[in-house]
């Protein structure tokens, strides 16, 4: 870990501000994820600016119905608000899917939606990386892919956006609020937050410098039924193989999204049209630009099956 | 003591304190935090400097160029220490095969080529950061499958026979055999992934090196650090008192002992050594991979008359192998039999002991193999083990087994296990979307007693303590000793002190390792004990052979007297060793076990959840049924990794271990493991020591993966045979659901 100098925020733009001017200086919310990073020196930061005196940390309701969620409300506190619980289900299920229960309770919605990936390339300071050292390459391509990317990837990188949590949060169309160091708030779309690889995989999101995300604002309820089914190797604490986030209305519409498969949460929304004609439909058109490799296609085959299990779930109940 | 008559009556079958299900002594040290592990000794040294390991960042080849200079300038840096400043490798310890330091040229991937020394843990870190070394690459091995066709035959586990071991003629019988099964199964490279990462405080005083370090074998231990610093066995003292699992991981001496004593060495003061979780997986030892082809032989009735299994592995040059074909010398009768092992030479890093080294792996083949015979016959998996018992080495028809309860196992574990509801035809059960499914194995692993010694002291008070260097990795080691001296002198559990883990202390030579500590360790205080009990008898002017030991006296017919009158003056202090080697050549000592797992598969996703495990284990006395019981469970889960997770997956082209953290390299958690239950059958082994008592520590995995293989199988219909089972190599072959 290289040394660093630390300080706490006064408010959103103050930190904002201190990050442009900074050179290699980054936010501090929960630290699970930077922290790690930080150790491995996977991430060296000079300076850490840590935002837990922001009063970002309630969730209100807002006027058209929906919620906003402060920056750092902590996961176990948002996956166990009785709203979310009882108007969100999917995002209750999907927190509760994800890491474990200590880690729950420092994470950050806003920490989470920049979790980095999980690629053990990116994990191993040894191997080529472009997220890491852009242009070095990539040493995950052609090497053991098994968890990686089958679709949004590039000839530049492979690598998932691993999380939970957004999957649930893109397939409920939440906007990302953000202020910038001039004091400037904007929301963006969470479709349009995380950016697919590209040539510029180190680019992960669409924040300027010093954007600093102040809170999560969920649209009105969607009503139906919510489902986040998590497939991974062992019951829990670990990732995802692929995960689906469903939301399934008695007429057989709805909406669906799968995370441990692309950069980003994944969704296709000209393919939720198809549900009514059952998984495979929607798996065909959601991931019809697939890539995967020798080690991850059955990601393809498991995407369908788990949609395929809770659509029969959905008409069930 | 010599042992070389089978045990008679003596004072551990009066089991008032053996036997009896005892929590452990020194538990509360570790629940509550005051169990100081390798790391954790600041009490003793106050001041170590901190070293921080750095490996290689290829996995062959030699180092071109070290630039040091940054690092040597970081803040709090005192020294740096490369590999290149040591132009020989140093020597290596026992069971060593890739050298821990020194030399420019490199064997494995993160082999250590440096230690950064600094005031703090996160200054060595970060100053490792700034090295650079140049290096030039060779080409390497790194594919097992590749390299398999060619890999030449490896010796026998036994040096005396030949690397082809054969009874009868198993090709013509084989060809013959109405009814056959030829399947090759592969078992990954598995990492030990201990709680504890492998770390050391060294200490010099002149010519003096201790240590403090996580050692399961200090014996062994001392004599390597020895040999790996070239300096007299005696010189060196290492204190290993609490060990946070270990696995076989620990057995040898590794990379961060001999940095901490060369570390302590160059800057003249103590230097504490842990290793990353990374160099855990690739700098130290693993289970290597192993590629089986068994080869099974039945007549129409379900009667074994050919056996043939083969595994080939790979390991670094003068590496071992896996010897994952020996229980089949033993397990199943039949008159026609051929095992052999064949070994490649590989630059991963080095394959070593894991727990049932051999067994564990070699029963996850034969056992699905012994499942689709018993698929092929049509006859019940329980059954055909039962017929094709046997209870003499099949090898070596006049040499009988010590004590063997197998089919015992088997009908017991049967019977409570509900196996008879088991559906024969896989894939017909089904609760819900979920396919259900039941699987058993046998279990086998060999047991016997090694050289073990033991002082125990009785001091004016009354109180007992024992010494010995035996280590306690988690298993139980203080409190069955502690047992067994209050079995031996009539006095309470907690008129015991145990002392472990100190190599100055008389030696227990298999440490914790290969199942023999509890009954070698136990065996040896048995011995010193014996000693005490005719030097208080004759303080106390009884004739020792008719003396009782009990509630705290000493007494002959109507006389009795309190135990600590014999030292009111001055205490006692006993030391003998345990010394076996006869019988268990005369019989063939071995443990047993029947092992049963249900799962349930998702229809839709394949995921694969077990639901209920059974083990039934025959290891002759079990010396503290609760402690036991602890190691099967302990097993049990490591089995179910084996089977349905674990893997170190090999980066083919560059070749290391890709997934080396515990977030990537996956082990079970709480909600993988079910409902477990462990039977213990009661037949003390009076062959096997005075204690009558076996190993059960490695008998809980030898069978787990292949029941749970066969479960998924009978759940499913779909047969896999490269562990682990994980859902992409079966996925495409449930039903369809769209």
């Amino acid at each position: 870990m290289k040394a660093f100098t630390y300080e706490r925020a006064k408010s959103p733009s103050d930190a904002a501000a201190i990050i442009a001017r900074t050179p290699d200086a980054k936010f501090l919310a929960g630290g699970t994820n930077l922290l790690d990073l930080m150790k491995l020196q996977i991430e060296a930061p000079s300076h850490l600016v840590d935002l837990q005196d922001l009063a970002l940390d309630r969730i209100e309701r807002t006027r058209e119905g929906g919620l906003k969620i402060g920056a750092l409300v902590s996961n176990t506190a948002l996956a166990s608000n009785a709203r979310v619980r009882r108007d969100y289900g999917v995002l209750a299920r999907a927190i509760a899917a994800g890491a474990s229960g200590q880690l729950r309770n420092k994470a950050t919605i806003a920490g989470n939606l920049l979790q980095r990936t999980r690629c053990p390339y990116f994990y191993d300071t040894n191997q080529a990386c472009n997220k890491i050292r852009p242009g070095s390459g990539c040493a995950a391509i052609g090497g053991y892919s098994r968890q990686l990317g089958v679709i949004g990837v590039s000839a530049a990188c492979i690598a998932t956006y691993p999380g939970d949590m957004a999957v649930a949060l893109r397939l409920l169309d939440a906007r990302i609020e953000t202020v910038n160091p001039e004091g400037q708030y904007r929301t963006i779309p969470i479709a349009d937050f995380h950016r697919l690889w590209g040539d510029t995989p180190h680019i992960e999101t669409n924040l300027q410098r010093g954007e600093l995300i102040t809170a999560v604002i969920l649209p009105r309820p969607l009503g139906g039924q919510h489902f986040y089914h998590k497939v991974r190797d062992r019951a829990s604490y670990a990732f995802a193989l692929v995960s689906v986030a469903a939301v399934i209305r008695k007429d057989g519409s709805g909406r669906v999204a799968f995370g441990g498969v692309a950069p980003k949460p994944w969704r296709v929304e000209a393919a939720e049209d198809l549900m009514p004609q059952g998984a495979h439909a929607v798996a065909a058109r959601t991931f019809a630009d697939a890539r995967p490799t020798h080690d991850n296609q059955f990601k393809l085959a498991l995407a369908e099956r788990i949609l395929a299990g809770v659509m029969a779930e959905a008409k069930a109940e | 003591m010599k042992f070389d008559t089978p045990a008679g009556v003596n004072p551990i079958d009066q089991l008032k304190v053996v036997g009896r299900a005892t929590s452990r002594i020194e538990g509360k040290y570790k629940t509550t935090g005051t169990a100081p592990y390798a790391y954790e000794h600041q009490e003793i040294v106050p001041a170590p400097a901190y070293g921080f390991v750095v490996g290689s960042a290829i996995a062959k080849g030699r180092i071109a160029h070290m630039d040091i200079v940054d690092a040597k300038a970081a803040p709090g840096v005192i020294a740096v220490l490369t590999t290149l400043d040591y132009p020989t490798p140093l020597p290596l310890g026992w069971l060593n095969f890739a050298h821990l330091f020194g030399g420019a040229q490199i064997a494995h991937y993160h082999q250590a080529i440096a230690l950064v020394i600094a005031e703090t843990f996160e200054q060595a870190r970060a100053a490792a950061a700034v090295m650079r070394t140049e290096y030039v690459r060779a080409p390497g091995k790194f594919d097992l499958a590749r390299e398999a066709a060619s890999a030449p035959l490896a010796p026998n586990t036994d040096k005396t026979r030949p690397p082809v071991e054969t009874v009868g003629n198993f090709e013509s019988a084989f060809a013959a055999a109405p009814v056959t099964i030829d399947q090759t199964y592969t078992t990954p490279d598995e990492s030990h992934a201990m709680m504890e990462p492998h770390a050391s405080i060294a200490a010099w005083d002149g010519d003096k090196l201790t240590v403090w370090g996580s050692l399961q074998n200090l014996f062994l231990g001392k004599l390597s650090l020895a040999t790996a610093l070239s300096i007299p066995p005696d010189k060196v003292h290492i204190h290993s008192p609490y060990i946070g699992g270990g696995f076989g991981g620990k057995l040898f001496i590794r990379a961060d002992v001999v940095l901490a004593a060369l570390g302590a060495k160059a800057i003249g003061r103590p230097v504490k050594v842990a290793l990353p979780r990374p160099f855990v997986i690739n700098n130290t030892t693993h289970r290597p991979a192993t590629i089986q082809r068994v080869r099974l032989g039945a007549t129409p009735d379900g009667k074994l008359t050919a056996i043939s299994h083969s595994s080939i592995c790979g390991n670094q040059p003068g590496g071992s192998s896996e010897t994952a074909v020996d229980q089949t010398k033993l397990l199943y009768a039949a008159p026609n039999r051929e095992t052999y092992m064949k070994l490649a030479v590989l630059d991963l890093p080095e394959g070593n002991a894991m727990r049932a080294p051999g067994e564990a792996a070699g029963m996850m083949a034969l056992e699905i193999a012994m499942d689709e015979l018993a698929e092929a016959l049509g006859m019940d998996p329980v059954a055909l083990r039962i017929l094709n018992d046997t209870q003499v080495d099949p090898q070596n028809p006049e040499r009988a087994f010590s004590e063997r309860h197998l089919v015992e196992c088997l009908r017991v574990g049967s019977e409570r296990f509900g196996w008879s509801k088991r559906n024969p035809r896989p894939g017909q059960v089904r609760e819900g979307r979920w396919l259900i499914g039941m699987g058993m194995a046998a279990g086998f692993r060999n047991s016997f007693l090694v050289k073990a010694g033991a002082r125990v002291r009785l001091d004016k008070n009354g109180r007992l303590t024992v010494e010995t260097n035996m280590t306690d990795v988690g298993t139980g080691s203080y409190t069955i000793l502690a047992q067994t001296a209050a079995e031996m002198m009539g006095v309470g559990l907690d008129d015991v002190t145990v002392i472990l883990g100190d190599s100055d202390l008389p030696v227990v030579g298999c440490g914790s390792g290969g199942q023999l500590g509890a009954n070698s360790s136990t065996s040896g205080l048995y011995a010193a004990c014996v000693k005490l009990r005719e030097a208080v008898a004759g303080r106390l002017g009884f004739d020792p052979a008719e003396a009782t030991f009990a509630d705290g006296k000493v007494s002959v017919g109507n006389r009795s007297v309190p135990l600590a009158q014999a030292v009111a003056t001055e205490p006692l202090v006993a030391e003998d060793s345990i010394e076996g080697g006869v019988l268990d050549k005369t019989y063939q000592q071995s443990t047993f076990a029947s092992h049963f797992a249900e799962v349930a598969v998702d229809i839709y996703t394949g995921e694969t959840r077990m639901r209920r495990m059974l083990a039934v284990c025959d290891a002759g006395r079990i010396i503290n049924p609760k402690a036991a019981r602890s190691q099967i469970i302990g097993a049990m889960t490591m089995g179910v990794g084996a089977a349905l997770m674990e893997e170190l997956a090999v980066d083919k082209r560059f070749g290391f271990f890709v997934n080396h953290d515990l977030a990537s390299y996956e082990v079970p958690v709480q909600g993988d493991i079910p409902e477990q239950e462990v039977i213990f059958l009661d037949h003390p082994d009076d062959k096997s020591s005075p204690m009558k008592a076996k190993g059960v520590g490695e008998l809980g995995l030898c069978g787990v993966g292949a029941a749970v293989a066969n479960a998924v199988y009978n759940a499913t219909g779909v047969r896999v045979r490269d562990y682990p089972i994980t859902l992409d190599k079966y996925l495409e072959k449930l039903p369809q659901v769209a």
